[in-house]
């Protein structure tokens, strides 16, 4: 099994390290695609903190998420200047696309659409995130070229 | 000092200060909602903004410390619209049902938009419909009635060092709650309700059990005992109208046999008998070299806690139950024999300080009399609710005496309700016990008062017993995090779940404030002064039960009845 990380990899490195709360949690998500019960249990134990703590953290932040997702996670920015400039339309036209709505994920388990707060790039709004990348100066028309790369 | 104007006049005050202790001082009572005198300030709620002379935006007073040459004005139009923009806010996500709601008349959010004059909410009323916790014996969760201050959040965390309470998600989406969501009862809460105590508004309460006890009252075949345990004479007059701080024991007895209740006796009999198996408990470990320290078991918040949280310490609890317990397993036992009466028939009451307490009578190991020892359990504000709905006045009452035989006592009993309460009781008679020779100054004034942790000494025929005493969780988990890295050199511990001990404790009278609680305690060790007996082991029934019934202390008998094990629970 040597090269897979574990939960118990990434607490041993952050050992008694309650500051550390928000990177421990990047990591599990990074391994595991969200943040199980177990995990947030395991993180309370590891660093001594409140369970309600952890998962308040975990909640808290929109990037982080309690709930299995599919392989791609598609963000969509709910703040003032991407609803201005057309973010319903943009949600129209993936939810159309992927038949699906926002907060569900595709049955073949590659999509999940879910919203987040500002991501910090106004100056082309409406954006997206798909996973790490970002799109923006979008219109609906070019959402289908987008998600074929990732199909 | 610090000098700053505020609304035109000058005052002086301490550096540090916040505007808000600051305007009081010139008697100007900013409105709050989050603020809790106790508590640190969260400044979430916004309803305490003033005007600050060359800032933009209004602050908080609640959190905004003083600076020389301030200028506030704390009553303008536009702080005015600020507050009741948000509270109009809260409004149009609160349910609005005062007149069902167990808060009504005393709750924090209605007074204020009384007091604001809001006579319409100019915003669409958006509920969540999030579910009602009615998991737990002692404590009821109505999360769509929360306004998100966070006083609980921060007594549970912080002041408890429990943790099972804290917002989960953002923004209008956020619900306190328990980790993923859970009920109460699927988490390691002790149950102690200090969360009631600092919510401003229904959404965190007891139990009501109100009801099971008028139907118990009503049945002529029910013959129903009820018990006052030592805190409430010093908290049920605030109920009823009075001061903090007023003793009211014997209009307290009257009022319950104007209720209803067949005999009124008192947990201050069974508090001393505590002390008498706790006592003796502690020198058979003493002597035989039993686990030490000992730690007090008479508070239930504490026991679940430790059961939680320290189950490698259980060993160092004494096994006493609680004097709750201890008054259950006798009324249907010793005093139904007694008194001719079937025990199937006995319906037993407590009236305690406490939620936790609700729990405790729940426990399957409590029913050493083959029946449920305690039938239903009764926080000081449920009594209260009885009390106003029946019409009695306390103004009108006159003095009443406890029923015996379970209701003589003595000043030992009645200090349980106050932090070093039980510890103090217990020396009185442990002191005289191991030596022989009576005590002469039975004021141990090491241990009263409200530092979180408080330390004696005491000779005992040249043994020097080294005792302390700890209120509120978290205080009582430095002494137990101490005990678990073995520094913790003591023979005898004190732990009350609650701060300021029972006066302070769940149940109790709404608003709880340290400063209240310290006036309660006092009230407690008044009664003690007045009391014949001082000394737990001087009470002539106390005597009397051990002669006809219990034979001796740690007895057979007291083992099957006086004392009892304790479960290790999960911590997650």
């Amino acid at each position: 099994m040597a090269g897979i990380i574990t939960v118990d990899d990434i607490l041993t490195k952050y050992k008694g390290r309650p500051d550390a709360l928000i990177d421990i949690l990047h990591e599990i998500q990074d391994v595991q695609g969200f943040l199980s019960d177990t995990s947030i249990i395991k993180v309370a134990e590891a660093l001594d903190l409140p369970a309600s703590k952890v998962y308040g953290v975990a909640t808290f932040y929109s990037l982080f998420t309690v709930k299995p997702r599919g392989r791609n996670v598609i963000r969509i920015c709910e703040s003032a200047p991407c609803h201005v400039l057309g973010a319903t339309a943009i949600i129209n036209a993936l939810e159309k696309e992927l038949g699906i709505k926002m907060g569900e994920t595709t049955g073949d388990g590659k999509f999940t659409l879910e919203y987040t707060s500002c991501i910090g790039v106004c100056g082309v709004a409406p954006a997206i995130m798909i996973n790490e990348v970002v799109y923006g100066n979008l219109t609906p028309d070019k959402i289908p070229h987008i998600l074929s790369e990732y199909r | 000092m610090v000098t700053l104007t505020i609304d035109g006049r000058k005052v002086q005050v301490e550096k540090g200060t916040t505007i808000l202790d600051a305007a009081k001082r010139i008697g100007i009572d900013i409105p709050t909602l989050c603020y809790h005198p106790d508590l640190e300030a969260r400044a979430v709620c916004r309803v305490c903004v003033v005007e600050i002379e060359g800032q933009k935006l209004l602050q908080p007073a609640c959190a905004y410390p003083v600076s020389e040459g301030m200028v506030v004005r704390t009553n303008t139009q536009a702080v005015r619209q600020a507050r009741r923009m948000a509270v109009e806010l809260l409004l149009a996500k609160h349910p609005q049902d005062c007149l069902q709601c167990i808060r009504n008349q005393n709750c924090e959010l209605q007074a204020l938009a009384e007091r604001l004059g809001i006579r319409e909410v100019r915003f669409e009323r958006r509920l969540r419909g999030l579910p009602e916790d009615h998991s737990t014996p002692s404590i009821v969760r109505e999360p769509d009635k929360c306004i998100l201050c966070r006083r609980c959040v921060e007594t549970c965390q912080n002041v408890q060092g429990v943790g099972v309470l804290f917002p989960a998600g953002r923004g209008a989406d956020t619900v306190v709650t328990p980790v993923f969501g859970n009920d109460l009862a699927d988490v390691s809460c002790a149950l102690c309700g200090q969360c009631i105590l600092a919510c401003p508004v229904g959404a965190i309460s007891e139990r009501d059990d109100t009801e099971r006890v008028w139907e118990a009252l009503a049945d002529p075949s029910k013959h129903v005992v009820v018990q006052t345990a030592p805190a409430i004479r010093a908290t049920i007059g605030e109920e009823m109208g009075m001061e903090p701080g007023t003793l009211v024991t014997g209009k307290l007895v009257a009022a319950l046999r104007r209720l209803g209740f067949d005999k009124v006796m008192d947990t201050d009999f069974t508090a001393d008998l505590t002390i008498i198996e706790e006592g003796n408990e502690l020198l058979e470990r003493i002597k035989e070299g039993g686990v030490l320290p000992m730690i007090t078991s008479c508070s239930p918040g504490w026991i679940k806690f430790g059961e939680h949280y320290y189950p490698d310490l259980l060993p160092h609890i004494s096994t006493c139950k609680s004097p709750q317990q201890m008054f259950g397993a006798l009324v249907k036992t010793y005093y139904a024999q007694k008194a001719g009466i079937d025990p199937a028939n006995i319906f037993s009451v407590s009236l305690m300080p406490c939620t936790a307490k609700k729990f405790e009578a729940e426990r399957p190991e409590m029913r050493s009399s083959g029946y449920q020892d305690v039938d239903a359990v009764l926080t000081s504000r449920e009594l209260g609710r009885m009390l106003r709905e029946a019409g009695i006045r306390f103004d009108d009452l006159p003095e009443e005496e406890h029923d015996d035989p379970m209701g003589i006592s003595t000043g030992a009993g009645a200090i349980f309700g106050a932090t070093g309460g039980v510890m103090e009781a217990a020396l009185r008679t442990v002191y005289e016990v191991a030596t022989g020779s009576e005590l002469g100054d039975l004021e141990f004034e090491q241990v009263r008062g409200l530092d979180g942790i408080k330390e004696a000494e005491v000779n005992l025929n040249g043994l020097t017993v080294r005792v302390a005493v700890a209120h509120g969780l978290g205080n009582a988990k430095k002494i137990l995090e101490m005990l678990r890295a073995g520094k913790a050199n003591y023979h005898f511990i004190e732990i009350m779940c609650c701060p300021g001990g029972c006066v302070g404790g769940g149940g109790q009278p709404i608003p709880s404030t340290m400063e209240i609680k310290g006036k309660r305690g006092r009230a407690l060790y008044l009664a003690d002064r007045n009391m014949p007996y001082r000394k737990s082991h001087e009470n002539p029934a106390i005597k009397q039960i051990y002669a006809e019934f219990l034979e001796k202390p740690l007895g057979e008998r007291s083992h099957q009845l006086l004392h009892t094990h304790y479960t290790s629970r999960s911590k997650y």
